[in-house]
């Protein structure tokens, strides 16, 4: 579909971006004021962020939430990919409709509810097994569950789109379901598993209503902390540790994009190269 | 061939399935349960439902006044009413913005497509929370938004968005933007365009041809941005709590506060389940709409 855009459209589609862009903008200029008033410009300054090396409290909820992230995108990806493959290349089993319509609703379930019944799963699990403690545990699980769907979503796109028939050629030359798949497809989607990992990596560490719910007492997560100083009011040290947050993501998302793009431009040309 | 069950297949199926089922499906089963429980002051805070008796006996001890409660309570009613009002009318908002955009995107050159959907990408995965805490600082009283338009002499007092519904609908507008865009943007991209051109030859004017042609093929990708945008933003807690005031009580505000502050773990769970049975409806439109385009 191309053709010129007109001015109207092409005007919303600029006043769309700003919309979205303009916050973060001004949070990441006030992040360098040195005043520590919000609306009075006190020149540049760094020292904010030297403050937060010494809040021990943000860089244990720091620490606490990377870890979260690294362990639930992990578990989150092994058993996101296992669903799509299942959900792609079995066309019937028993169960199939439960796995699409649990992979599909968390993306759209409310995080509130996922948080209340969670805990309250793991609570009464705790009272039948003496299992899982809350805290690190119940966290990484209850991101797992969300973050699965997405890995699902993005792996499963990759997957339909995949060429079987390299695969066929490959068992048609002996190598087994296992081998081929190993050796073929895995490649073929690993772009979309290293980036939806990227991306669950960035929604754990965002997560802030289901980690309250399911952390416990004794737990806190840096959304947990950041949200609580927040509700205070706006303070520059948060501006500071936003700014972080705000470009360390925005370097694992574009990453994550730019894996995606090049995987396909590749296959584009390999497509042509092969003649089709 | 051998036997299904030997092929390995269970292996693939049965880890995602059975996480699922027990960390995502079975907890609703809970929450059900502990929704006819009652507060008791011990750990976890509610009466059993169901119980062993000493002659192994199953006694279930249930309790309807959770829900009796919800019903007689003035605030359930006008929270639940609260949220589907700002929910309803935030993705008319998002939709009227979102669409333009997502076409814009789907009729730009395809080398710069790419950069586009990025750009709108890049805040869809941005921290939430962060990004509604940047609003603050833009609608806030002594805020960027009203900097500039004093220093502008546009007005001489302070514009009075925090603590009001304009800043939660601004909030939700702003968090929720992309979730429209991007599924706009995946229907309009398939359309095929010869099907437009067919239109002109026929003698279609562009707007004809975008009102009899482009707007019914994308009605799935307005249904589901528009379900996409509207089921969290019902539950929304993290911006009625942050940018709303007092009297913008949301559904999962009352929820939030009923477990945290109250402790009240049952009523809690009943305004969960109430609140699961009121978007059954519009979850059950999304999936179906999502399972038609994903085996289509």
């Amino acid at each position: 579909m191309e053709r010129r855009l007109s001015a109207v459209l092409l005007s919303v589609l600029l006043f769309g971006i700003a919309l979205l862009y303009l916050p973060i903008a001004v949070l990441i200029g006030y992040s360098f004021n040195a005043s520590p008033l919000v609306n009075v410009w006190g020149g540049f300054s760094t020292a904010w962020y030297g403050q937060l090396l010494h809040n021990r409290q943000l860089l244990e909820a720091a620490l606490l939430s990377l870890e979260v992230a690294v362990a639930a995108s992990s578990g989150a990806v092994v058993l996101g990919t296992l669903a799509s493959i299942a959900l792609v290349r079995f066309a019937r089993f028993r169960g199939r409709l439960l796995l699409t319509g649990m992979v599909n609703a968390p993306l759209v379930m409310p995080e509130i509810i996922t948080g209340i019944t969670q805990l309250l799963l793991f609570v009464s699990m705790m009272q039948l097994f003496s299992w899982p403690h809350r805290g690190f545990t119940t966290i990484v699980l209850s991101h797992i569950t969300f973050c699965t769907a997405y890995v699902t979503v993005t792996v499963q796109a990759r997957l339909q789109s995949a060429d079987r028939s390299l695969e066929e050629a490959a068992m048609d030359l002996g190598a087994g379901p296992a081998r081929a798949f190993l050796e073929i497809t895995l490649p073929i989607i690993a772009p979309a598993i290293i980036s939806s990992w990227l991306l669950c990596f960035t929604l754990s560490l965002d997560d802030l209503v289901i980690s309250s719910f399911v952390a416990g007492p004794g737990a806190s997560t840096l959304p947990m902390v950041i949200y609580s100083k927040v509700k205070l009011g706006v303070s520059p040290d948060i501006n500071a540790l936003a700014s972080l947050i705000v470009c360390g993501v925005g370097v694992c998302i574009i990453g994550a994009g730019w894996l995606m793009t090049r995987s396909d431009r590749r296959r584009a040309l390999e497509a042509q190269l092969a003649g089709r | 061939m051998r036997p299904t069950w030997l092929t390995g297949r269970w292996l693939i199926i049965l880890p995602p399935l059975l996480f699922l089922l027990v960390f995502f499906l079975i907890p609703f089963a809970f929450a059900f349960k502990i929704s006819f429980a009652e507060t008791a002051p011990r750990v976890p805070p509610y009466t059993d439902v169901l119980t062993f008796t000493a002659d192994h006996h199953l006694r279930l001890a249930l309790s309807l006044g959770n829900y009796r409660y919800l019903l007689t309570d003035e605030v359930y009613g006008v929270a639940y009413l609260y949220s589907l009002r700002t929910a309803f009318f935030s993705t008319l908002i998002c939709l009227a913005l979102g669409y333009p955009m997502a076409y814009a995107i789907a009729r730009s050159p395809k080398s710069l497509q790419g950069v586009l959907l990025l750009v709108i990408m890049l805040p869809f995965w941005t921290s939430f929370l962060l990004r509604v805490y940047a609003l603050e600082g833009i609608i806030r009283d002594n805020g960027f938004l009203n900097t500039v338009l004093l220093n502008l002499g546009l007005i001489s007092h302070p514009l009075r968005i925090m603590r009001t519904s304009v800043a939660v609908y601004l909030g939700i507008i702003y968090s929720y933007l992309p979730f429209m865009v991007l599924p706009l943007f995946a229907t309009l991209e398939k359309l095929d365009p010869t099907l437009l051109e067919a239109a002109a030859d026929l003698g279609s004017t562009p707007r004809r041809a975008f009102l009899d042609v482009t707007l019914p093929l994308s009605i799935p990708g307005v249904i589901a941005g528009s379900m996409l945008v509207f089921i969290p933003a019902v539950g929304e807690f993290v911006i009625p709590s942050l940018l709303g005031g007092p009297n913008n009580l949301m559904i999962g505000r009352v929820l939030w506060d009923e477990f945290f502050g109250n402790h009240d773990w049952p009523v809690a769970s009943a305004v969960a389940i109430a609140f699961l049975l009121l978007l059954a409806g519009p979850i059950a439109i999304y999936q179906y709409y999502n399972v038609r385009q994903t085996e289509a």
